[in-house]
Order: C-alpha cells, then structure tokens, then sequence
C-alpha cells in the first residue's frame, strides 16, 4: 500500500513565487550589502592597520603652472614654470609624470631632459618622489603673434598629473597593533565595566520605572491619552535638545536643579552632576532611564490592556488583594515582554552613543565603548585604534544576539 | 506589615507622607512660577500631614469641619508653622496662593485616599487600596515631573536673556511687558543663524528618507510575510539582527569612504545612508502587518487574474495604510531626530540638519538661551506630530520596533 503524502520538490508555480520573492527583495539586500555588510567588513579590515585620520588624504602631486615674464607683444621672452610638490610629508609618490598642451604660438627655445615636447604636448616624467619633495620645471618661450590672436594662456590648459602612493588603507600592511593596545592598558577594563554598569543598570531602570508608569495607565479615564502621549515625550524629542536641557538644568553654575537644591536645604553648595566621578555616570544612568522608559511604558501597556479582565474579576471574588493580583497575575503574564524588552534594551543600550556624547563627551568617567570608538578615532586621530574598539563591540553584539534569538522565538509579534 | 493594619497607624502615616510629597511638589512649583524661596519643612509636613490624615481617617469632621481645617492650615502656613517655610522676601499674592493651594490640595486628596477606611483594624484588601491610591497619586505627580520640568525649563530659558538667568536661575517668570522681545533669540536664530535653512534641510532630508525607506521596504516586507521562498526565516531573523548594529560600528567606515569618494557634505550622501538605517526598521514592522491582513482578499484577486505586483498595488497598500501612516511617521522621526551621523558627515554649515546646526550652537560665545531656542525649534515640529497623529504613532512604536 502507498504512502499517501504532500508532493515534495518544487513545482514551477512555487519556482516561481520564489523568484518573485527574490525580485522583491532584492533592492533591499543591495542597500543593505552596501550600506551595513560593506563597512562591517571594512571595520575588521581596518581595525587591523595602523590607520591615522590624516592617512585618509592620499598624497597627491600638486601642481601650480604660471607664466613669468612679458607675454603682450611679439618677441617678448617669457618663462613657463611649473611648480609640482608632494602634498604628503612622510609618504613617497613613485613615477610621477605629469602632461600638458602648450597654447598656440609659443616658440620653446628649451625643453628640460627630463621631458619630451611633441609640437604642443609637454610630457615629462619626473621618476619617484621621496616625501616633501619639490620640483620647479621651466619652459624658455618666445612670444609669437598667434599666442595673442589666441587669447589662451598656458594655464588656461589644465596640466594632468599621475603618480602612484600606497594607501595604507588598501595596501597590505596589517598589524595586531591596535588591538595590543586596547588591551594592555587598563583603561580598557575601566571602559567596559562603566559600559555594564550603564547597561545595566539603565535597562533595567526603564524597565522598572515604565513597569510603574504602565501600572499607573492601566484603566481608562478621561486624560489617559493626553498623559500617554505625554510620557512619550523625552522618547520622542531630538536626543539633542533633551541631552541640552538637562546639561543647562544641571549646570553646576546656574543650573535650576542645583538653586533649587540649595534653596530646599537639600546641599550646602552647588554639585557638579555631569562634571564628578561617580555622580557623572550615575546621572548618565539616570538620563538613560528618562530617555527610555516610554517604550517599555508603551509595551508593558499594550500587553497589560490584553490581558483578560475575568482573571481579576475572578481573583477578586477569591478575596486576593490588588499587591497579591499584581504578584500572582499580572507580573507572570508579563514575563514574556518584559525579558524580551530587557534583552533589546540591553542590546540597545550596550549601543548607545549620542546620549553620553553629548552629556559628558566621555568625561568623568563615563567613557563607554561607543565613545571610545570616537575618542580613539577623532579625538586622538587614530582610526585603527577606534575600528579595533568597534571589532569588540560587534563581537559583544554578536554573544547578544545568540542569546536574542534563543528568546525571541518564544515572544514573537514584537 | 501587620502592625500597620490599623485605621490609627495606617492613616496618620499615609497623610504625613502624603503631606511631605505635596508640600515637596507645591514648592518646586512655586519656585519654579516666581523663583521666590520655596522650601517643604520636613518635620512641620510629617506632624500635621498625620494629625490631618489622622482626623479625617476617622471622620472626626463633616465637610465644614474640614473646610475649617484646610483654612487652619493654610493659616499656619502664612504664619511660618506650616509643612511649607516661605522665604521673608516673598510678596503675599504668591505666599497665599501657595497656603492655599496646599491646604486645599491636601484636605481634597487625602480625603481621598483615607475616605472610606473603616475604623480599627484594616484587612489586608482596604488596606492596600488605601496605599494604591497613595502611590498613584505620587506616580502622577513624579511622572509628571519629571517629563514636564526638562521642557519647561527648555522653553522658558529661550524666552530669558543672560543676565536674567545667571541673577536667578529658578525665576522663570515671563516679563510679558517686553513683547515680542521675548522672541529674541528665535528671531536671531533665523536672521542670523541660518534656522530657515537647517529648517527646511531636516524637512527636505526626513521626507526624503520616508520616501526612500518606503519604496524599498514594502517590496521586501510583502515578500517576506506573503511569498514562500527558501530562506524566508533566515532572512526575518537577518533584519532584527541588522537592526541592531550599532550606527556607530559603521559610522568609521562611512566616513572613510565618504571621505575618499567626495561624498561627505553633501545632501545625497546623507540621503543614501539614513534610509538604510530605517529600512531594517520599516521591513519589520511592515511585514508583521502584512502578515496580520487576511489572505483571502488577495487571493481573490490573484484568482481575477490580477498579477502579484497588480494586487499589492490595489489590495494589500490600500489596506494597509494606517499600517503605512504609522511606519512613515516612525521613520520621519528617526531621520529629523538624528545626530550622529549628520555630525560626522557634515561640516559645511549650508548643508546642516536642524541637530547639527544645534550641536554648533553648543559653544561658549553663544549665549545659551540661544542652544534652547533652537532645542525648541527642532523638538515642536515632531512633537505636534507626534501628538496630532498620537494613535498612529503608538501603534507603529508597538507594532514592532524598540529601536532607539
């Protein structure tokens, strides 16, 4: 007896809902190969060479082309000169040459042996340049009518130049350099515990704070909407003007925070909140925490308002008390959401850069990994040292997310 | 726990803590109203914020009774008894209103809380009831706070001047005498400070972006819900993971490249990058709505012999365009509040974002009711958005993304 089972393989029509499919993402596989795979690669890549931010201008043969000399009438002498130099003063240029097209009427009484003048087009190779190099090539001209009836003067013309230079960036020098670097210093062990302890502590700081905000939403009056939206709020504004905000509100000078502290008794003197350790990172925590708890506020609610109100009902006929409803009924339901949004917020906030960045830039011991990258790649001009930092919070990332997945399969819909 | 089941433990302490919270937040209002001195007296706040709660826990007055404590309290307020200490150099319009506003606010919420407890001892249900209702009103006002008191203080600084601030830095009282002076700072903004330009650059860039985001991400989203494929679960766990590359890992080689091939400083090369971080975005959220539609519908149109494409034109987009909304809304946002990379790649002032130009604001020679006249100006527009189309927005943040 056969064995009755679905078709296997695939039959033309699901070849071709297949390749529709492919067609449809397509444009979105290229942007995004392009835009985010491409410099993934390119940061492993750099993070292995010893990268600074002036090696990003390629040396270049720069050339500046004058006449000197009476040029206004026939007979006149005149001088072309040709100025050339290396805009690089620690990198050399190899076979540098470079050509251009005389204008109409210039009688060459002398041509340099390095160069060829073939009727009007001057070629010269110049050989390979060593750092800071400067050449002057002169060109003995007498004038002729035609030069004037023509109106053009020599660098009318543009001189075209060629010259090879390694670029250390796509050469083949590699280096484990920057990252013995990051990790022999201490400094790296103090960047990575403030980086957890602001993970940490500002996941689940929002979680909680929303998980209280939710509570407090969680039943219909009139005004919910208008205090919903209005918990949204420092969600929803530009990073830059809250982080500004609180940075005046905290002034230590004429800050309000502090006035008003001082005015309630509360401190004798003015507290330095962005500028002291420990407070600076505490209070990059707390900025944290204010930022983001609207969305775990916005998820714990929505998953709230779906849970079944004939539980409570029936709870209540029980005699359970509301902290025993909330403990036994509610907080079990919310486990799902809350561990999810625990894991991408904490995968978030591992990311975060603009926040720190614009509170404290880093100081006062608040420099977290992300701001490190910045740090080792503009303040102190090392782009390897900075790509090297990236390498390890991808590979951080990348632990994450193994842990993400494993969960996310379980809360799906988010 | 237990011991505090006692009508006589349980409302006296409530009332004190009661007392202490709103006395704290009468005077941090007040101060922040008039820059007046505004202080909670801590013991004074404890003893009559348990006598009140006390009396009224055990319905010692009827309503006049009341009345006639909320004027005693207020009363001895003025006269420097009171949970609220007045500074000396107060006027008396702001000291009354501030006794009265207490007293009253008080005797109303505490009475609240504490109305319908029955004497002697509590069970645990009337109990927790009456600490709810305590805790709700302290999360209304704490919430409140702490997201209205960064605003305010935004709004009102860009209304001052120097001088004004650094004399007292809680007077932000409005000297509505001086007009359209207040404006100031806006005003320089614009004439002086390229506002219009950054303005109309934001706005040109976000849409840009929404536009761009769209026509890649539905293609893909409808793909993603709709087509069987190989690969199809690989590639929805793909756009979470690339959500969650952090911008700055690719913010390095960005510039390197921008650098090299001339593209930074310029509007496309801003245009080709924002999008790229919100399609992951919109691709997410959009399939899981496109999921969500009923496949029936598209199904009797595949059998009327529409194409694929012809019924994503004409069904599936038509329906879901709150879904649509939501997503554009959520993008807009994303691209008119970022910073990072507008602040790596521009440096040439004409071509500035609103945050960018924000961010060269930040310097000592400018004056800062300046940085917070322009703070204001970038967050208004997304806020009147963001509130106008509130259910949208909610929805979409819900709907699939926690990106931040």
């Amino acid at each position: 007896m056969s064995e009755l089972s679905p078709p296997t393989g695939t039959g033309p029509l699901a070849k071709r809902e297949a390749r529709l499919a492919w067609g449809l993402l397509l444009p979105t596989l290229t942007a995004v190969a392009l835009v985010i795979l491409l410099p993934l690669i390119a940061i492993f890549w750099i993070s292995f060479k010893p990268v600074e931010l002036a090696d990003l201008r390629a040396p270049e043969v720069v050339l500046r082309e004058d006449i000197r000399g009476d040029d206004d009438a026939v007979g006149d002498e005149a001088v072309i000169r040709y100025r050339l130099r290396n805009s690089s003063q620690d990198q050399p240029i190899a076979g540098v040459t470079f050509a251009d097209t005389l204008p109409l009427g210039l009688n060459v009484q002398e041509v340099d042996p390095r160069c060829i003048l073939d009727d009007r087009a001057l070629r010269c190779d110049l050989g390979d340049w060593d750092p800071g190099t400067r050449e002057t090539i002169t060109l003995p001209v007498i004038i002729e009518q035609a030069y004037l009836d023509g109106g053009l003067r020599p660098q009318d013309s543009p001189a075209s130049t060629t010259g090879t230079s390694s670029n250390v960036l796509t050469n083949a020098t590699f280096t484990l350099d920057n990252f013995k670097r990051l990790f022999s210093g201490d400094e790296f062990f103090e960047v990575l515990w403030v980086t957890l302890f602001y993970t940490v502590f500002g996941t689940i700081g929002a979680l909680v704070v929303g998980l209280f905000a939710a509570l407090l939403l969680n039943k219909s009056f009139r005004g919910q909407g208008i205090l919903r939206g209005l918990y949204l709020f420092p969600y929803v504004a530009p990073v830059i003007a809250v982080a500004f905000a609180w940075l005046i509100l905290f002034d230590p000078f004429s800050g309000s925070a502090n006035a008003l502290l001082v005015q309630m008794g509360v401190t004798p003197q003015a507290i330095n909140f962005f500028g002291e350790r420990p407070l600076a990172l505490i209070m990059v925590t707390i900025f944290e925490i204010w930022r983001y708890f609207p969305l775990s506020f916005l998820f714990i609610l929505a998953r709230m308002q779906s849970i079944d109100s004939d539980m409570y009902e029936a709870a209540d006929m029980d005699g359970a008390s509301p902290f025993q409803q909330f403990w036994y009924l509610s907080v079990p339901q919310l486990l799902g959401i809350l561990s999810v949004l625990f894991l991408l917020r904490f995968i978030w906030t591992f990311n975060k850069f603009d926040d720190i960045f614009l509170l404290t830039g880093g100081n006062a011991g608040t420099r977290t990994l992300t701001v490190n990258v910045y740090e080792q790649a503009f303040a102190v001009s090392n782009i390897g040292a900075g790509a090297a930092v990236a390498v390890v919070i991808f590979a951080c990332l990348l632990t994450f997310s193994v842990f993400f997945l494993k969960y996310i399969s379980q809360e799906e819909g988010l | 726990m237990r011991a505090l089941r006692f009508n006589a433990v349980t409302s006296p302490l409530l009332g004190a803590l009661w007392m202490v919270v709103l006395s704290t937040t009468i005077a941090v209002i007040m101060s922040f109203a008039t820059g007046a001195a505004f202080r909670p007296h801590l013991l004074f706040a404890l003893f009559w914020g348990g006598i009140i709660g006390w009396t009224i826990g055990h319905r010692l007055g009827d309503f006049w009774g009341e009345v006639m404590g909320t004027i005693a309290l207020a009363i001895l307020i003025v006269m420097g008894f009171g949970p609220l200490s007045i500074g000396t150099e107060t006027g008396w319009f702001p000291s009354a209103f501030a006794a009265i506003a207490l007293s009253t606010a008080f005797t109303y919420s505490v009475h609240v809380i504490l109305d319908d407890l029955p004497h002697g001892a509590l069970n645990r249900h009337e109990f927790e009831r009456a600490v709810i209702r305590f805790l709700t009103g302290f999360g209304y006002i704490f919430f409140s706070a702490i997201v209205l008191i960064p605003f305010y203080v935004m709004v009102m600084t860009s209304f001052k001047n120097q001088a004004e601030l650094m004399q007292n830095p809680l007077d932000f009282s409005i000297d509505l005498s001086k007009g359209a002076a207040l404006f100031r700072s806006y005003d320089e903004l614009f004439t002086q400070f390229n506002f219009g330009t950054y303005l109309f650059n934001s706005f040109f860039i976000s849409v840009l972006t929404v536009i761009i985001t769209l026509a890649f991400a539905i293609p893909g989203a409808y793909a993603v819900a709709r087509l069987r494929f190989q690969g199809r679960a690989l590639f929805s766990r793909s756009i979470l993971l690339i959500y969650m590359v952090p911008m700055i890992v690719l913010a390095l080689p960005i510039y390197i490249a921008f650098s090299t091939t001339g593209l930074r400083n310029t509007f496309s090369g801003i245009v080709m990058i924002y999008p790229v971080t919100t399609i992951p975005v919109a691709l997410y959220m959009l399939q899981g709505y496109f999921r969500g539609l009923p496949a029936e519908v598209e199904e009797a149109g595949l059998m009327d012999g529409l194409s694929r494409l012809a019924v994503i034109w004409k069904i599936t987009l038509p329906l879901s365009l709150p879904a649509l909304a939501s997503v554009s809304l959520y993008v807009f946002m994303i691209a008119w509040n970022e910073f990072l990379l507008a602040f790596m790649l521009l440096d040439d002032p004409s071509k500035f974002t609103l945050t960018r130009g924000i961010a060269s604001l930040n310097s000592s020679e400018i004056p800062r009711q300046h940085l917070m006249a322009g703070s204001v100006i970038a967050t208004v527009p997304i806020m009147a958005l963001f509130l106008g189309l509130e259910r949208f927005m909610t929805k979409g943040l819900t709907a699939g993304s926690v990106k931040g």
